[in-house]
């Protein structure tokens, strides 16, 4: 065990604001019914601003800092490169309502990478402008229903999920106010009786994963699109799991309608701790006049805009997308090429099958055959000495790596979900694997109280949501009553 | 194939990297990506700066845009705060005991915007302005279980049409409300109009889209039936009245002025607050305040049970990934210039949108501003010479000129909306005036 997280008793900014003496504020800019009299935030010296962040980024664990293999996440390594190149002036200090003449390199760039991901995704047409891959399934959604309704054949109201879907895919659904239709799934995989009986004339769209969450490729993904189109619905790609399948397969060739992208996890735009990411949507040519507006266009001389399409589905956010993140995703495509790409693809599940491979006879990883870029284990058998999954992920991190994604997909029990990338190398996952090993032998008392290498113990996560206090503002209110809440 | 990965296939028993692919169907496999190859890291910088070059940004070429983004001064500090890896290269923080340090900015970022908002809870962000509006929406039909949004007409297109996709789900009805022709702020005789039984939320902006202070904020208030949602630029918020002091409901906001880069559009950050009753109503991800088994305080993700990832097809929202780290930079922005810093910028935003009005409307041809009252950092200028030669005329000058409103408020006739902020120079204001004055 080598991983000693930093420890401070960081107090909040809020606790060090000291009365200040009265402004001699000149508010006479301001109409006399809106005048702000006063403003209670803190005024400190920069360098004491600079430390409280340094010192608290110092108790937060990053790609940067060591192994996280979160599944689903794919936390892999965020070049710099691309850093740096967001960071330019031409790409930061450009306002998005400039006159096409002088932003044409975005353009260019928002341009080609459209056309990079329709190739790499065997798509036809791509829209950029989603934030997220949530904002991808919402646009996707919108598409399906547009295209449907277009065509007369409206109303239908009905998608359908496999039990091993993503959470988001019901949130989306049900944020257009669709009706959810959840079908079990079979060793692991979608249940084609269950889909065939699930289908009907109400169905909108099956959204699928593939590989699924389980790390488990759909193999009977052509009888899948063809059941979901006889039915006259539309086959739906939840993109998160792309790091399986680049130059092996694509959801074009799968016989997938719609898909989207998360440029944070395939293209490793960095997550930031929660956010940005990107979420673009690639489509075959039918949903193609359905696109937000605009549409960057190129007519083989200057970049534009496109903004005159009467059938899209209109905006889903403001501008032209995460364009930042796009740029990077960008680069990092062009850094990697054909070539890169797939050894992206190849070198992921190479690592998640021999990581698995390490693990299995001492937590079993239900459901046999190959996996691709992620694998779920389970913490059953600690069960047994009163352990949990919970316990061995928080007993993980004093060994120095974050802990997996853990009780999800809901269909294995005390599930670790695990994702290693293809960043990793053998010696990392041979002590990961080491470290999981180790600690199913602990004494569980152990794992119970860990994690104990960390900047806090155990956080107690119920009494956060059972007496919410979200702000300096709600704290103040209750005063006195942090240590008992 | 490397000796690495050869040993590793050699332990599972396999002879290639192809028998890991054995499960996809011949029929559904493709040979490769028709890419060309990788590049090296410094080819790749080299070419992507070069077309990047291409693009004219603020640094070289006046830019008097606003519309919702501004390009601030940020201090060096901000960068540097952002730049920590830790914090950027980390995903969303569901492990606690690993994360406190983007916890607890988090929790500070939601205690500040709970400070300039003069609500009780934040939420860490949404996607940008417009989502949170589309958001703000759809808490609004959940609180009060009405159908109808009435917004103002003064307001960006964009933002507009986002409520209308946000719309689609519950089949809410969105009502626009007109702007006085002298004032540019609601018109209040069309808002007690729009009101009615169905209202869910009355939306406003402060200041709104045509940079106008909305004087009338506690009239527009008690017009109010329902919820109000007040969308306000949070850097004007440093020296106007919070709008939990009017009485709002729901404050929401493009946050990027907060020390974020305006981006060509993106990443920015959506800010999201509300009244503490509410709270379990709000979409998005929250921080919350608690103890460790030690007994220390400690931060975690909380009310969970709102999300997608529990209450699945019944979730307030499908928002997961967020804009976190532009909220850590708006936290950051924040500290550094402290509450005499933001109220010094935000003043002098106003003065210097006054001083630039007032020169432009000596100029023969210009008037500005058009609406009377009190304005923040933009204003709405008329031209007399078609608007759209007058954009022509100044890029040709090396200026870009305010956004052209013609097309979407042809009410305006030939107008734009300009906004000024401290990254001008004098140099800057004459280029402009001066570009302005030789146009025929």
């Amino acid at each position: 065990m080598t991983f000693r997280q930093a420890r401070y008793d960081e107090p909040l900014l809020c606790e060090r604001m000291r009365p200040s003496p009265a402004e001699e504020t000149d508010l006479f800019g301001v109409p006399s019914s809106l005048r702000r009299e006063s403003l209670s935030l803190p005024d400190l010296p920069e360098h004491e601003v600079v430390r409280h962040y340094t010192r608290l980024s110092q108790m937060n664990f990053g790609i940067d800092t060591g192994f996280y293999p979160l599944g689903s996440c794919t936390m892999k390594f965020n070049p710099k490169f691309a850093e740096e190149l967001a960071r330019l002036p031409e790409m930061a200090r450009v306002h998005p309502e400039q006159d096409p003449s002088t932003v044409q390199g975005i353009l260019q760039i928002l341009f080609e990478l459209q056309g990079i991901l329709a190739k790499i995704s065997g798509m036809d047409a791509v829209t950029l402008q989603p934030a997220a891959g949530a904002q991808g399934e919402f646009t996707g959604l919108l598409l399906a229903r547009a295209y449907l309704d277009d065509r007369g054949d409206g109303g239908r109201n009905e998608i359908i999920l496999p039990d091993t879907a993503h959470g988001t895919n019901f949130a989306s659904a049900g944020m257009l106010g669709f009706h959810v239709r959840e079908i079990p799934s079979k060793d692991g995989r979608v249940d084609l009786k269950a889909l065939g009986t699930a289908v009907s004339e109400r169905t909108l769209s099956l959204m699928l994963t593939n590989p699924n969450t389980l790390g488990i490729f759909e193999e009977d993904v052509a009888e899948v699109a063809r059941i979901v189109h006889d039915a006259g619905a539309l086959l739906y790609y939840d993109g998160a799991n792309f790091n399986a399948i680049l130059g092996r397969t694509s959801p074009g060739t799968m016989g997938f309608d719609i898909t989207h992208f998360n440029t944070h996890k395939t293209f490793t735009t960095p997550h930031g701790g929660g956010g940005p990411g990107a979420g673009p949507v690639g489509v075959k040519a039918f949903l193609e006049p359905f696109l937000p507006v605009p549409v960057v266009t190129f007519d083989g001389r200057t970049y534009g805009l496109d903004w005159d399409r009467p059938k899209s589905i209109g905006k889903v956010r403001a501008w032209l997308g995460n364009s930042a993140l796009l740029l990077r995703a960008y680069a990092y495509i062009l850094s990697q090429g054909s070539d890169g790409l797939r050894w992206v693809t190849d070198r992921a599940v190479l690592n998640a099958n021999y990581l698995r491979h390490r693990i299995e006879k001492h937590l079993p990883v239900p459901f046999s055959g190959l996996r691709k870029h992620e694998f779920v284990a389970s913490g059953e058998p600690l069960k047994a000495n009163g352990a949990r999954t919970v316990d061995l992920a928080k007993r993980l991190i004093d060994y120095g790596f974050h802990p997996p994604t853990v009780y999800f997909p809901h269909l294995v029990e005390e599930a670790l979900m695990i994702e290693p990338t293809e960043t990793e190398s053998k010696e990392t996952l041979d002590k990961f694997a080491d470290a999981l090993i180790e600690i199913t032998r602990e004494d569980p008392k152990l794992l119970r109280s860990a994690p104990h290498n960390a900047a806090v113990a155990r956080v107690d996560e119920v009494l956060a949501a059972r007496r919410p206090i979200l702000s300096w503002r709600m704290l103040q209110k209750g005063k006195g009553s942090e240590k008992s809440a | 194939m490397d000796s690495e990965e050869a040993a590793m296939l050699r332990a599972m028993g396999l002879k290639s990297i192809d028998a890991l692919f054995a499960d996809i169907p011949e029929a559904v496999r493709i040979k490769g990506l028709d890419l060309p190859r990788g590049m090296g890291e410094q080819d790749v910088v080299r070419h992507v700066t070069s077309i990047l070059r291409k693009n004219r940004s603020a640094e070289t070429m006046p830019t008097f845009l606003g519309a919702g983004l501004y390009d601030h001064f940020v201090p060096a500090s901000v960068r540097a705060i952002a730049s920590r890896s830790e914090f950027y290269s980390a995903y969303t923080p569901y492990q606690p005991e690993v994360s406190q340090g983007i916890l607890q900015t988090l929790w500070e970022y939601q205690s500040f915007i709970c400070e300039l908002t003069g609500m009780d809870a934040a939420n860490t962000s949404m996607y940008d302005g417009s989502t949170a509006l589309g958001e703000a929406a759809l808490m609004a039909h959940r609180i009060t279980g009405k159908r109808e949004i009435v917004v103002p007409r003064a307001m960006h297109w964009d933002r507009r049409a986002v409520l209308s996709s946000n719309a689609v789900g519950p089949g809410l009805k969105v009502i626009d409300v007109g702007y006085d022709a002298d004032n540019g702020t609601m018109d209040l005789d069309s808002l007690r109009k729009a009101v009615g039984e169905q209202t869910a939320a009355v939306y406003v902006e402060n200041p709104n889209f045509f940079g106008r202070f909305e004087d009338e904020l506690p009239e527009i208030r008690s017009i109010a039936p329902s919820l109000l949602i007040v969308g306000a630029n949070p850097l004007a918020l440093a020296i106007a009245k919070a709008p939990g002091d009017f009485g709002a409901d729901i404050v929401i906001g493009e946050g990027q002025p907060l020390g974020n880069a305006v981006n060509f559009g993106g990443p920015l950050v959506g800010i999201f607050a509300c009244r503490e009753e509410h709270v379990r109503k709000m979409p998005g991800r929250v921080i919350g305040l608690t103890q460790d088994a030690e007994g220390r305080r400690a931060f975690c993700m909380t009310l969970q049970t709102r999300e997608q990832h529990i209450r699945r097809e019944r979730a307030m929202s499908n928002i997961c990934t967020n804009e976190t780290l532009m909220a850590v930079i708006s936290a950051a922005y924040i500290a550094v210039l402290g509450s005499r810093g933001l109220r010094k910028v935000a003043l002098d935003n106003i003065r210097r949108a006054r001083l630039l009005a007032e020169r432009i409307d000596r100029l023969e041809s210009f008037e500005a501003p058009v609406f009377q009252g009190g304005h923040f950092n933009e204003f709405v200028l008329r031209s007399e010479i078609p608007y759209a030669r007058v954009h022509k005329a100044l890029l040709a000058a090396g200026v870009h000129g305010g956004l052209p409103l013609t097309g979407h408020f042809p009410d305006l006739k030939e107008a734009a909306l300009f906004a000024t902020t401290e990254v001008h120079t004098e140099a800057d204001y004459d280029r402009l005036v001066q570009a302005l004055e030789e146009i025929r």
